[in-house]
């Protein structure tokens, strides 16, 4: 089972493990990670499950896809190269590690 | 001694479960008790109406695992409901017979399907959907059902039309009203809606009732003013009643809704709040009160609910939103649209993507869209920050772009 790393916005972080194939927002949300409210539930609806992947790993996650790509422009923070919407990230063993950087602000 | 008490929450749902998980995220430490009428860990609704008939068996739909409220010691008690409010006392009386003191009590106790008045509506085989255990009832029956009629053309109607479609049923909705989603979509919207349902292979019957469902035990035709129609399966969608017998009961103000101010509290006493579907409020986007029925308005009451408990309050201003998905038709709205305000439809950059700008004295107010979230999300980024867009604004240009430009130019100042 893949882990990853939530990084807060107060400097703490937050060590999450999930089966592979849950959506990387479903994982935060189930382990009451602050600052990932997923109004939509993870229907690519709503925004507010966006996360910045670490610089360092971004080809990990790869690029949002076109609908993501698009709502990204209107996040509550501001977009980054690396912002994605967590639930349209889907956690496998190659994610293993993954450290997202949780935004100030979601609504 | 009030302040053992803690905070008592009535419902076990989508408002609930943000109030709790507020109160603890915000520090608060006295004890937390949710009383929750059904068996199961609060969880969703949005996907019973759209997901759990295709995907009966992996439907996961609880909010948190168990996990979740025992690690923040939330007293989560699940299948007891509170039968009485004892105002004087501050306690709440559960239906196993305990008697439990509030320092604060929120009623979070959501809504319950308006029954339909027909005769036959207690046959086999006709169903609301409000409930995981209805959403599972449901999609047994459509494994076998070949003529669903689905009374009511709201939300649930139409995303319970398209998933029978989807699972092979011939599908015909009947709605009394002159046209489908009435209360809630604008007319001009509501057109090419209709045509794509109509088009997908739904039928759809508009300024139709229906008089009465028939069969030997078991529901085999619906009768409509118009015609009968063979249905092994019927499903109504006919509106919500918010649950506020409890408030009534124990004398708060109640009007459809518990009556609450500005802070979600009761105007009648300012030791209970209520959240959610059941509760009736003041809104800076609305004249007079109203009662939403929608996850944003669920979750942004009860996070604002438990901060106030916890030391931090506000009053309730976020702006309404909502999303329906119908099959291939995603339907989102932002604000708040009065009937008389004036619509213009703006085609996207693809045909299946459509806005509907809704303006009141010239000013933007809501929008409607359809197959274009980030439209969606433009709007609410400018509806929020309550910056005016005017008529003019939007003249050959779409919220997106607009909302572009002013970030561009903001950045730039
Ligand atoms: C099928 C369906 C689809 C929906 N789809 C969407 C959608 O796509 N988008 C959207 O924004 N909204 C949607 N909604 C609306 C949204 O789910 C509700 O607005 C939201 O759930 C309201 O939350 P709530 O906590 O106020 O009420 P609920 O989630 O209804 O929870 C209330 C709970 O309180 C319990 N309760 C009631 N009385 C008592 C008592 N006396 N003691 C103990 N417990 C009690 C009830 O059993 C219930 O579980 C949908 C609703 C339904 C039914
Ligand atoms: S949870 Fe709504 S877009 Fe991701």
């Amino acid at each position: 089972m893949p882990t990853v790393i939530f990084q807060l916005p107060d400097g703490t972080e937050r060590k999450v493990t999930a089966a592979s194939g849950t959506a990387l927002m479903q994982a935060a949300v189930s382990n009451g990670v602050p600052g990932i409210v997923a109004e939509c539930g993870g229907n690519a609806s709503c925004a507010t499950c966006h996360v910045y992947v670490d610089a360092a790993q971004s080809g990990l996650a790869g690029p949002p896809n076109d609908v993501e790509d698009e709502m990204l422009d209107f996040t509550a923070a501001e977009r980054r190269p690396t912002s994605r919407l967590s639930c349209q990230i889907h956690l496998s063993d190659a994610l293993d590690g993954l450290v997202v950087h949780v935004p100030e602000e979601q609504v | 001694m009030t302040s053992m008490a803690g905070v008592v929450v009535v419902g076990g749902g989508q408002a609930a479960f943000s109030v709790v998980s507020t109160l603890r995220a915000s520090g608060y430490a006295a004890p937390v008790t949710v009383f929750a009428a059904e068996p199961h860990l609060p969880y969703q609704r949005p996907p019973l109406s759209k997901k759990a008939h295709t995907e009966p068996e992996g439907l996961r739909v609880e909010l948190v695992p168990e996990s979740f409220y025992r690690e923040r010691n939330i007293d989560l008690r699940l299948g007891d409901d509170v039968v009485a409010l004892d105002t004087a006392a501050a306690t709440v009386v559960t239906r196993t017979g305990a008697r439990v003191p509030y320092a604060h009590l929120v009623l979070a106790t959501g809504a319950r399907n308006r029954p339909l008045p027909v005769p036959g509506a207690e046959l086999d085989g006709v169903h609301a959907l409000r409930s995981l255990d209805d959403a599972l009832t449901i999609g047994r029956a459509l494994t076998t059902a070949r003529d669903v009629v689905v009374v009511g053309g709201g939300f649930i109607g139409l995303e319970l039309a398209r998933v029978a479609l989807a699972r092979g049923a011939r599908v015909t909705v009947v709605e009394l009203a002159d046209r489908l989603l009435s209360r809630a979509v604008s007319r001009e919207l509501e057109l090419p809606l209709r045509e794509r349902h109509e088009h997908a292979g739904v039928r759809v019957l508009t300024g139709t009732g229906v008089r009465a469902l028939e069969g030997p035990g078991r529901v085999d035709r619906v009768v409509t003013d118009r015609e009968v129609l063979a249905a092994d399966l019927v499903v109504y969608g006919i509106g919500a009643i918010p649950r506020d017998d409890l408030a009534r009961e124990a004398g708060l103000a109640v009007d459809d809704g518990v009556v609450v101010d500005e802070q979600l509290r009761s105007v009648t006493d300012p030791r209970i709040s209520a959240v959610g579907d059941c509760a009736r409020h003041p809104h800076p986007h609305a004249e007079g009160l109203v009662r939403l029925e929608s996850v944003q308005n669920a979750i942004d009451q009860g996070t604002l609910v438990g901060r106030r408990i916890a030391g931090s309050p506000a009053s309730y201003e976020s702006l309404p939103w909502f999303w329906s998905d119908q099959g291939d038709l995603r339907l989102q709205i932002a604000g708040l649209r009065s009937p008389a305000d004036e619509v213009r439809l703006v085609p996207g950059d693809s045909p299946e993507r459509l806005a509907g700008y809704a303006f009141r004295d010239g000013l933007l107010v809501a929008v409607e869209t359809l197959n274009w979230p980030a439209e969606h999300l433009a709007a609410r980024r400018l509806l929020e920050r309550r910056t005016p867009v005017l008529a003019g604004d939007l003249a050959g240009t779409t919220l997106g772009a607009l909302a572009r430009a002013r970030r561009a130019a903001e950045v730039r100042a």
